[in-house]
């Protein structure tokens, strides 16, 4: 994989060096408070519910054992012996005291990892499809770019005082497994009439407050074009962005004030006076990235042994049927993880489980690893082979829940049990409705299922693109949680609908099983999955069972 | 128009650890909810919330919470607070064992 360059390294430890000294002032009374607080988020660490928090950059998801154990060695030294895997492909670690959080950069730099750019208004830590390198629908690894734009994002000076914060994912597949229509620039990488790979690119997605679809301003955006473009887009959204009003300066809000027609027109014209000044500097340095980006040289095995244990156990089997995905190479298989045994915290990893997992990819994966926005880990190469082994291994610590795509493989934010934003809780709501589930046995009858919640509305937990999603609100001091259907987070994305009243923190259990027992009693065959049904009924069948037969809007 | 004044505490994290602590009457912090001075006035109040303001290099993010009097001191009133009391409800991290064990 990409390892960091001598610059990067120097980069990184002049910064620890730099935050060190502003904690030391901080703590010493030479800065105060109001000074300091922009230092410490542009290094991560914000101040949450209960404690601070640090929050770590996984570049697109992608971090090796060495890193992973690293990670693992931290939750024991200065914090509470795990971490938390969020939606940005960050790790989160809850309980850090400020005096060890330069020792704690200090131990990131150690293994090239940081908190750079993870709040602020600047372009964050560029998300990646989790199945990048691996995939057998795949055009091309997205990493690469990924990591083109990070090294030409990083520190930017024209670009670390945008009007709002900034964030970039891509995909290298057609199947959008990275929620790029959500983004702020979402990148798809397609091929055009002549074979060549190149870029759909989608502007002005997002979620929280105002959430939106990304709409596509270009077709088809040669690789060479991709830095021009992703700056001509920045240039015009760093002139248009509202900074006048935090709530409407992001560049959804532009470009919804602007127009798609007309955003894309501006865009194309900076193009035109942006695009000369690259010399193709920036090419070289996409040909050495592409080059620290080889695949690994994948062995050919029997898949016997592979076969022979999907016949003979049927534990493992379930596991097989939800937690391998389609390799590129026959004989491999990707693993996903699943960070989310039921009744567990969606996300959170202890350090016994991270140091497993970087034996496991040292093993049996060719050292590779990477981190989904869906709060699991992924083995991205596996010999089939060695698919019993790494079944049983990660067993023995709490990591072979078979539940990858179902009910219970929620996304949850912190919500208010960190997050000193948060209106209500989340992560407590994932476990009540994951354990109710599992003692109904009704998971796997249901099938495909993406149920997302988020504290607050700023949608860290992706509700609006859940199947489900579930927003929790504070309504005059109650905890309540609104209800939406229909959301996609695919490549047909979908913003989800309200069902209409929310419901107190002991109706929202029960709620959901009353619209999934709706679904189960209308769906046309097993294979209709929720969605599809949504997408073939609507809402009324799914509001009566939510509301009774009056569907009340009065209700609550 | 004269409404009530809510009483309030005074609530803010310890700069070092991060905890959640209380302004006592006798200008303490404090971890116990119970333990923090109960402000029934708004300018008495605003002092207050001064004086914490001024410890900076004790606690950060100082602020005013509504809370009421209860049998043993000052309750929370907001499930916020009431949270911020205890710590998180997935694991006994954080007040709700800290305290216990001291
Ligand atoms: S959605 Fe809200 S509560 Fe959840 S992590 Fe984001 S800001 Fe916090």
């Amino acid at each position: 994989m990409y390892d960091y360059t001598d610059f990067d390294e120097a980069f990184v430890r002049t910064r620890v060096a730099q935050f060190t000294d502003q904690v030391e002032r901080r703590l010493d009374g030479s800065l105060t408070e109001d000074e300091f607080r922009p230092l410490r988020l542009m290094n991560g660490l914000y101040l949450q519910l209960h404690a601070y928090m640090l929050r770590v950059a996984i570049p697109y998801g992608t971090i090796n054992p060495r890193q992973m154990r690293q990670l693992a060695y931290i939750a024991d030294t200065w914090d509470k012996g795990y971490g938390h895997f969020t939606t940005r492909q960050n790790i989160q670690f809850n309980w850090p005291k400020l005096p060890d959080v330069p020792a704690i950069l200090s131990a990131l730099a150690d293994v090239g990892m940081h908190a750079i750019q993870t709040s602020g208004n600047c372009v964050r830590n560029v998300t990646a499809d989790h199945f990048a390198g691996a995939a057998a629908d795949e055009i091309e690894d997205p990493r690469p770019y990924a990591e083109l734009l990070r090294q030409w994002s990083t520190d930017h000076p024209e670009f670390q005082f945008l009007p709002r914060k900034f964030k970039i994912a891509i995909t290298g597949s057609p199947n959008d497994r990275a929620v790029t229509a959500a983004h702020d620039i979402g990148l798809r990488m397609t091929r055009n009439a002549a074979q060549e790979a190149g870029f759909e690119v989608f502007v002005g997605g997002g979620l929280g407050r105002t959430p939106m679809i990304g709409h596509l301003v270009r077709q088809f955006l040669p690789i060479a074009d991709l830095l021009p473009y992703v700056e001509s887009v920045l240039s015009v959204y760093n002139t248009l962005g509202r900074r006048d009003n935090k709530y409407k300066a992001r560049i959804k809000i532009t470009v919804h004030e602007t127009g798609r027609d007309e955003i894309a027109r501006m865009i194309e014209d900076r193009f035109a006076e942006v695009r000369p000044l690259f010399g193709g500097a920036d090419q070289a340095l996409l040909a050495d990235i592409r080059a620290a980006f080889a695949q690994p040289n994948l062995q050919s095995r029997s898949v016997a042994d592979y076969d022979a244990a999907y016949q003979a156990n049927p534990v493992f089997r379930a596991w097989a049927d939800t937690n391998l995905s389609a390799h590129r190479q026959g004989d491999h298989a990707i693993v996903t993880i699943s960070i989310k045994a039921h009744g567990q915290t969606p996300g959170d990893a202890t350090s016994e489980q991270m140091r497993v997992i970087a034996d496991l990819s040292e093993t049996y994966g060719y050292s590779e690893l990477r981190i989904s926005h869906e709060q699991n880990v992924i083995l991205p190469h596996v010999a089939k082979a060695d698919l019993p082994a790494v079944h049983a291994a990660l067993a023995k610590v709490g990591l072979a829940t078979a539940n990858v795509g179902l009910l219970s493989d929620m996304i949850a934010c912190p919500g208010m049990d960190y997050c000193a934003l948060a209106t209500a809780r989340s992560i407590p709501v994932a476990q009540e409705i994951a354990l109710h589930f599992e003692a109904l046995k009704l998971e796997h009858d249901i099938g495909a299922l993406k149920i997302k919640i988020s504290g607050c509305i700023n949608a860290c937990g992706h509700h609006h693109v859940g199947h489900i999603g579930i927003l929790g609100l504070d309504r005059a001091g109650v905890e309540n949680y609104q209800i939406t259907l229909g959301g996609d987070a695919t490549e047909t994305a979908a913003i989800g609908e309200k069902t209409g009243p929310g419901f107190a923190y002991d109706e929202i259990v029960p709620a959901i099983e009353r619209i999934l027992r709706a679904y189960l009693g209308l769906r046309l065959h097993a294979e209709e999955t929720f969605l599809d049904a949504y997408r073939r009924v609507g809402m009324d069948p799914f509001k009566r069972a939510l509301y009774g037969d009056e569907g009340h809007q009065d209700a609550a | 128009m004269s409404r009530r004044y809510i009483p309030k505490v005074v609530t803010a994290n310890r700069l070092r650890e991060g905890d959640v602590v209380y302004l006592t009457a006798d200008n303490h912090w404090t971890a116990h909810h119970h333990e923090a001075e109960l402000i029934e006035d708004e300018a008495h109040a605003q002092l207050r919330l001064l004086h914490a303001a001024g410890q900076k290099l004790v606690v950060v993010g100082a602020y005013l919470a509504d809370a009421k009097a209860g049998p043993n001191g000052p309750e929370p009133v907001h499930f916020r607070e009431a949270f911020r009391t205890r710590g998180p409800s997935n694991y006994a991290h954080g007040k709700q064992v800290d305290l216990t064990n001291v």
